[in-house]
């Protein structure tokens, strides 16, 4: 990671009150216990259960206590551990993108929209590459939406043009084009052989190759396998991970295209 | 109908005429028009196989060949045996590779040339629907030997590596855990393939290329499985997207038992061409109902992208379409697998009882179908304690409603493919509901005029509104409207469409003749 991008990060903030220093929490302040389940490639005997422990001690679990062991398949066993870790996690040290733009209701943005950019926000959605799921990009335009709060689709200010699945790369570019995409929203939730980024790199080079800087809309992608601090790497503006709200998106294309930057002006 | 819920059999009654004023425009359109798929199922049944050094398959090269010279219209079979007898040849595939290196010029024959190259085709095409004919023998007798499941619902398990060789003994292992149906996942983005692919494949994206040789392979060893575990097991696969028509016949040769074969699914979900559509699944479920192909429809997607409390009653409208247009289509009750889903956001208060209503209400209207029963996906979320738990519910609504398929949930749903001990979690979870509670079904009666009743009643009255909206219109401007899980998709877009033509006069397609007859030569 570059310096410059190190800084676009926020550090958690360590106030007064909160704790610096911490490790997991079983029933005890500082107990340090975990729990963790996973399979080794062995049938169910007395030595897969030291393993299965001895595993665990590897992971820093000490002292590792096997609760649970039961054979699956043919030659398989199935392990749940609880134990105690020993690693601490300094906060100071934790990095993750924070929301660095007020959140806003459906009435704000629609206000912001039209008393400043006095035109509908055109944004264009799509699955791009051979990815079908269309359920990330449906939850954040559908009128629908997603967990109670509407879509995209239901902000008057915005007009939506959801391309749906399986979008290739030129079609988005010249949908784009065609609806003066103020931007793009890309979902990805195929991750097999990082094809999520393979399919990202390739559209956000596409948009540079097709628009000059100043006219390209803002490219944003989401999906729950994204890391949101690659940004730079794949060429796009912003990284939407798991769990991201149609209202939290509008609110970014609201600070992204409208407030932030009339405020530089 | 003397049920749990108490319907108006008047009603029901009026839903179903209903359903058959808004499908029957839409099965003449199937009736006038095919599609390039549907003419490479025909020569697939003639015999034709392979694919060039490309991986193009010969079907692909052939109907191109014959489209180029005189169009889709006339049907590729008179105009493909009609060469056969000028080139004097007698393999289609070598004809096809002829055509390919563009050697070979098609004509539609007329008199009494065309006579003898319909009967030539006729012919060819027979040995294949008797190919499909003996191996619904074949599984009846199989059936007969291993037996069917001991319980019902029976337990369809998902497997989705993307290398058939490892499919294999994941599903195989599977089966040996109670798994009584294989599904084989296909690979991402290969519904809008406008080709079959070719031979055993190993890579996949989050699923598996569905092939003849694939077909082939994993029922084969299904089949050992069968033998061990002293049950048959089935075989699932996807006779869905730009290629319905060649799985439904693949299938039908390799023995599948069941396919995922949605009137509507590719339209809503695919953006493929609604007549394209339309046209092809007709001639796939003419084959499933020849092969004995128990189909699955995909009423639980509508749920994924709406919300599956206020668009219930748009599931109940498509089954009572998807009925219509199966039973049209030759396919008896015994091979509706009609679909629905456990999709209420579980923060709905009485979102379980809700749940008991609607899948109840699918039994009911469908008494004799085996009804498909899909776990929650929309509300499943990283917790996967809570999905356990989730799935736990899902499985007691599939016992106490008298489901017939049920499709194990995964608590790891949203988060990874299953990995092998998330499938044994899952089934861990169906046995222990099935095995506590698996004749609860014979107790559960709903009180009278209660929640369960009324809910139910009232998801059948927005269902006969919806269809009375429908039958003032068409289907197609329903589906151009977004009337089912909100997607638009008007009759003149969508992919697929350039392969689709209205008969001419002399159309000639052979196996539709042979399946509208019931015929074997």
């Amino acid at each position: 990671m570059s310096s410059e991008e190190r800084s676009a990060l926020h550090g958690h903030p360590v106030g007064p009150g909160d704790k610096r220093v911490v490790r997991p929490y079983g029933d005890t302040s500082g107990d340090g216990m975990v729990q963790i389940s996973f399979t080794l490639p062995v049938p169910h005997t007395k030595r897969a259960e030291g393993a299965a422990v001895q595993l665990a001690n590897k992971m820093g679990m000490d002292p590792a206590m096997l609760v649970h062991a039961k054979p699956i398949g043919d030659g398989f066993t199935f392990f749940v551990v609880y134990g105690r870790v020993n690693h601490l996690v300094d906060m100071a040290e934790v990095h993750v993108v924070e929301r660095d733009y007020p959140l806003l209701g459906a009435k704000e943005v629609n206000a912001v929209v039209k008393q400043r950019l006095r035109r509908k926000l055109s944004v264009v959605g799509a699955c791009i590459g051979t990815d079908a799921h269309t359920v990330g990009i449906d939850a954040i335009l559908n009128v629908k939406g997603i967990a109670g709060e509407k879509g995209l689709e239901y902000y008057r200010e915005l007009k939506v043009t959801n391309l749906g699945a399986q979008v290739s790369v030129p079609e988005l570019v010249e949908a784009a084009r065609l609806e003066r995409a103020d931007a793009v929203l890309v979902s990805q939730v195929v991750t097999q052989r990082d094809a999520h980024l393979h399919n990202t790199r390739e559209m956000s080079a596409a948009f540079r190759e097709a628009m000059p800087a100043g006219r390209r809309p803002l490219l944003i992608v989401g999906g729950p396998r994204f890391d949101e601090t690659m940004t730079a790497e794949l060429g796009v503006d912003r990284i939407f991970g798991r769990g991201t709200t149609p209202g939290e998106v509008a609110s970014y294309l609201v600070h992204a295209l409208i407030t932030s930057r009339k405020q530089k002006a | 109908m003397t049920g749990k819920l108490d319907l108006d059999p008047v009603l029901v009654a009026r839903a179903r005429e209903l359903a058959r004023r808004a499908g029957q425009p839409v099965v003449d359109l199937a009736r006038s028009h095919t599609t390039v798929s549907v003419e490479r199922a025909v020569l697939r049944l003639a015999g034709v196989s392979g694919a060039d050094p490309d991986g193009i398959p010969w079907v692909n090269r052939l109907v191109d060949a014959v489209v180029a010279d005189v169009g889709l219209g006339h049907g590729v079979a008179a105009p493909v045996f009609d060469a056969m007898a000028r080139e004097g040849l007698t393999d289609v595939t070598l004809l096809a590779q002829k055509a390919a290196a563009g050697s070979v010029r098609f004509a539609v024959p007329a008199g009494r040339a065309a006579t003898a190259a319909r009967r030539a085709a006729r012919k060819s095409v027979s040995a294949g629907i008797r190919q499909v004919d003996r191996r619904r023998v074949e599984r009846d007798r199989l059936v007969k030997r291993y037996g069917d499941p001991k319980q019902r619902p029976w337990i369809y398990l998902i497997v989705a590596t993307g290398d058939i060789y490892e499919d294999i003994p994941q599903a195989q292992a599977a089966a040996r855990a109670g798994a009584d149906v294989i599904a084989v996942i296909r690979s991402t983005g290969q519904s809008l393939l406008d080709y079959v692919p070719e031979g055993a494949t190993r890579e996949g994206f989050a699923g598996t290329y569905a092939t003849q040789e694939n077909f082939r392979l994993m029922r084969a060893a299904l089949d050992t499985s069968s033998k061990e575990l002293g049950r048959y097991v089935r075989l699932t696969n996807y006779a869905s997207g730009l290629c319905m028509p060649e799985m439904a016949t693949l299938a039908g040769l390799e023995r599948l038992d069941m396919m995922l074969n949605d009137s509507m699914y590719g339209i809503l979900f695919r953006d493929i061409n609604p007549i394209r559509t339309f046209v092809d699944q007709r001639f796939s479920r003419q084959v499933h109902a020849r092969a004995g192909i128990i189909i699955n429809t995909g009423e639980d997607n509508y749920l994924t992208t709406a919300d599956a409390v206020d668009e219930a009653h748009t599931v109940t409208v498509s089954q009572l379409l998807n009925e219509y247009f199966a039973h049209e289509a030759g396919l008896a009750d015994w091979q509706l697998g009609l679909g629905h889903a456990f999709e209420i956001n579980p923060e709905v208060p009485e979102s379980f009882r809700l749940e008991l209503a609607h899948a109840l209400l699918a039994r009911e209207l469908f008494p004799d179908a085996p009804l498909k029963w899909m776990p929650p996906t929309k509300h499943m979320t990283g917790d996967v304690f809570r999905g356990n738990l989730l799935d736990g519910f899902f499985n007691l609504v599939g016992t106490m409603t008298g489901q017939g398929i049920l499709l194990v949930g995964m608590m790891t749903e949203a988060v990874v493919t299953p990995w092998l001990s998330d499938r044994d979690i899952a089934l861990q979870n169906v046995r222990y509901v099935l095995g506590a509670a698996g004749g609860l079904h014979e107790d559960f009666v709903p009180a009278p005029g209660g929640f369960i009743q009324q809910r139910a009643n009232r998801v059948l009255g927005e269902a006969l509104d919806l269809l009375e909206r429908i039958g003032d219109q068409s289907l197609l401007s329903a589906i151009a409207e977004g009337t089912f899980g909100i997607m638009k998709r008007p009759a003149d877009r969508g992919k697929g469409l350039s392969g689709v033509a209205r008969h001419e006069a002399d159309y000639f397609n052979p196996a539709s003749d042979l399946l509208e007859e019931g015929a074997t030569r």
